[in-house]
């Protein structure tokens, strides 16, 4: 793709990123009860303390002017202070954001890891009992909520056969320095495995609860688009050369089969993003989903604001990037 | 085969898919659960009695068939309150898919009939409310509204009419120059009429079977919002609430959590499955 083509693509994003923006305002707007008297809580204060905390919030200008204020701090990270933890919002969710960086990450390899051989394997083996197993798996994938998934998980590793810690991140993470903050990296940076298979340990229930529906829908794509990439005629070619079964399936026809995957995968993130909340609820995972489910119950209101915001910007942009990655896979696919 | 119509012919060939027809059984028993849950529900789904605290199944030791699945926290019988379950779950996915079928349609036929700034302004709309994670907009909304049942409708409702809308829009972009709507053009037909007369009626079998798909969806997120704490509230019995509520004594009553989440999955499960089948039947295209 040519920067001019990418550049173009970039600014289609601009109307999308200022609707989502608008809508993110308008929820906090419309949101009943006055700031004021959330962010004072229990405190006491004189009309006058009142009004000129409006006035420092911003709370008495005009909403088109709010918006403006909000879109230009927004721009620099600042959302203003979180009610309940006393400090800016975007400390928060700095604070927050890698535990759920690496909880998505985890749950995307896994859902990658798992779908992709598989699905291959379900297209190639077509109306074998693996087949079907990939099936039946991929429809319980896609019915089971994931509150429950994890539940059923905690139940089976935490409480019955008690070999997975069933709640929290790891309480070893003092132990290396923190350099990128992912605790599995910090681990494996200061070469510490100890603490590196309790971060591990930590993360396995949450990430199947995450990949492992995930799995269950990439399958179902890889495996359907595989089984049209191999009617093609030039797979049928590559065959006819004598090219090794092997080499057609994973040179010639996955690498075409992967596009919609692909697409998939980005649409997925969606629900990793959504989902992550719920799992880190479930499992008391310290990252940013948790603290904005805490934060409803707070109504802290700017953090959830702040944080709907990011994830829907991250949704974009991972599409946009599913975008890009199209051309790689297939070249003829011109955006 | 000869002379039988297409809804006749879609109709034989979900009667002859057996596994789908066993499970549209199985989503009307729910349905029939949710109709009559007063009466078949064992016992009164919201009567405590803290002597029946956390009281295991009916076949484990210390279990009483009186109540089969066993009593929660505050001693009530988990049997009645996940058939009471049942109500909420079917009324609030049929409520949403409802109002967003109904939205999407109209939003979809105007937005593809006529084209210009109409298409361009509902096209945005749809495109940013895609660009939120469906779960995380209603987390939002609910946040905003506070809880209950029609604030879940309605947050899930503002989200969920996209998908029939862009469905809906490019079956009518195809058929916009089909001869047939030509022709009642030609004859001074107005818009509305085409859109509703002409259109509307071709392009509904796919959005049937859309919606009775996404109905699976909205029961998931409804679930997952009274998980969270942010659908409906106690002491009304909603699937997701029981699992909530389970999650506390997971070490000692498993029970709670775990059938109250099989019944969703069992629902969930039947209507993808039965959907799966109408959308096979229905309209092989969309396979």
């Amino acid at each position: 793709m040519n920067p001019g083509k990418l550049l173009e693509r970039l600014l289609h994003l601009i109307p999308v990123m200022l609707g989502v923006s608008a809508i993110v305002f308008v929820m906090m707007l419309a949101t009943p009860g006055d700031p004021v008297n959330i962010m004072l809580g229990e405190q006491q204060a004189t009309p006058e303390q009142r009004q000129a905390l409006r006035k420092d919030m911003g709370l008495d200008l005009p909403a088109p002017q709010r918006f403006v204020h909000f879109l230009q701090n927004a721009a620099v990270g600042n959302f203003g202070m979180s009610y309940f933890h006393r400090r800016p919002v975007i400390e928060v969710i700095l604070e927050r954001l890698p535990a759920t960086i690496e909880l998505t990450a985890a749950s995307l390899f896994i859902g990658l890891v798992l779908a992709v051989p598989l699905g291959v394997l379900a297209a190639v083996r077509k109306n074998s009992w693996m087949d079907r197993l990939a099936t039946v798996g991929s429809l319980l994938g896609i019915s089971m909520p994931g509150f429950w998934f994890g539940l059923l998980l905690m139940l089976l590793f935490g409480v019955w056969m008690q070999v997975l810690p069933i709640s929290g991140r790891s309480d070893l993470a003092s132990q290396v320095p923190v350099v990128t903050q992912f605790l599995t990296v910090d681990a494996l940076l200061a070469w510490n495995f100890t603490v590196l298979g309790s971060a591990l340990r930590h993360l396995a229930m949450p990430a199947l609860t995450l990949g492992l529906p995930m799995a269950a829908v990439l399958m179902r794509v890889t495996r359907a688009s595989m089984l049209e990439v191999l009617q093609q005629d030039y797979v049928t070619f590559a065959r006819a050369k004598g090219l090794t079964r092997r080499r057609v399936l994973f040179t010639h026809a996955l690498k075409n089969a992967l596009i919609p995957t692909v697409t998939m995968a980005a649409l997925e993130v969606g629900s990793l993003l959504g989902g992550s909340m719920i799992v880190e609820t479930v499992f008391g995972w310290p990252g940013l989903g948790r603290v904005v489910v805490e934060s409803i119950f707070t109504r802290n209101y700017p953090l959830i604001q702040a944080a709907i915001l990011l994830y829907a910007l991250t949704y974009v942009l991972v599409n946009f990037m599913a975008d890009l990655l199209y051309t790689q896979l297939n070249p003829r696919v011109r955006l | 085969m000869k002379g039988e119509s297409p809804l006749r012919l879609s109709w034989r060939r979900m009667r002859d898919d057996r596994f789908a027809m066993a499970a549209a059984g199985l989503v009307l028993l729910f349905v029939l659960a949710a109709l009559f849950a007063p009466w078949i529900s064992p016992q009164d789904p919201n009567d405590s009695d803290l002597l029946r605290r956390l009281q295991p199944p009916g076949w484990m030791e210390g279990g009483e068939w009186a109540f089969p699945l066993g009593c929660d926290a505050l001693g009530r019988d988990l049997l009645s309150r996940i058939i009471h379950g049942t109500r909420i779950s079917i009324f609030i996915g049929a409520a949403v898919v409802l109002i967003a079928t109904v939205l999407g349609i109209v939003t979809g036929l105007l937005s593809g009939y006529l084209g210009g700034w109409v298409d361009s302004l509902i096209s945005r709309v749809v495109d940013i409310l895609l660009a939120f994670p469906y779960l995380l907009f209603a987390i939002g909304l609910m946040a905003m509204m506070g809880p209950g049942l029609e604030n879940i409708i309605i947050a899930l409702a503002y989200k969920e009419w996209v998908i029939p809308c862009r469905l809906v829009r490019g079956e009518t972009l195809a058929l916009r120059e089909v001869e047939y709507v030509e022709a009642a053009r030609a004859v001074g037909a107005t818009g509305g009429y085409i859109m509703l007369r002409e259109i509307l009626p071709n392009i509904l079998s796919p959005v049937i079977v859309v919606s009775t798909i996404r109905m699976a969806h909205v029961i998931i997120l409804e679930a997952s919002l009274s998980f969270l704490g942010i659908g409906v509230q106690p002491p009304t019995a909603s699937w997701g609430s029981l699992v909530a509520d389970g999650r506390s004594f997971i070490w000692d009553a498993w029970w709670i959590s775990t059938f109250s989440g099989l019944a969703i999955l069992l629902l969930v499960l039947a209507i993808n499955v039965a959907s799966q089948g109408l959308r096979d039947a229905f309209d092989p295209r969309l396979q």
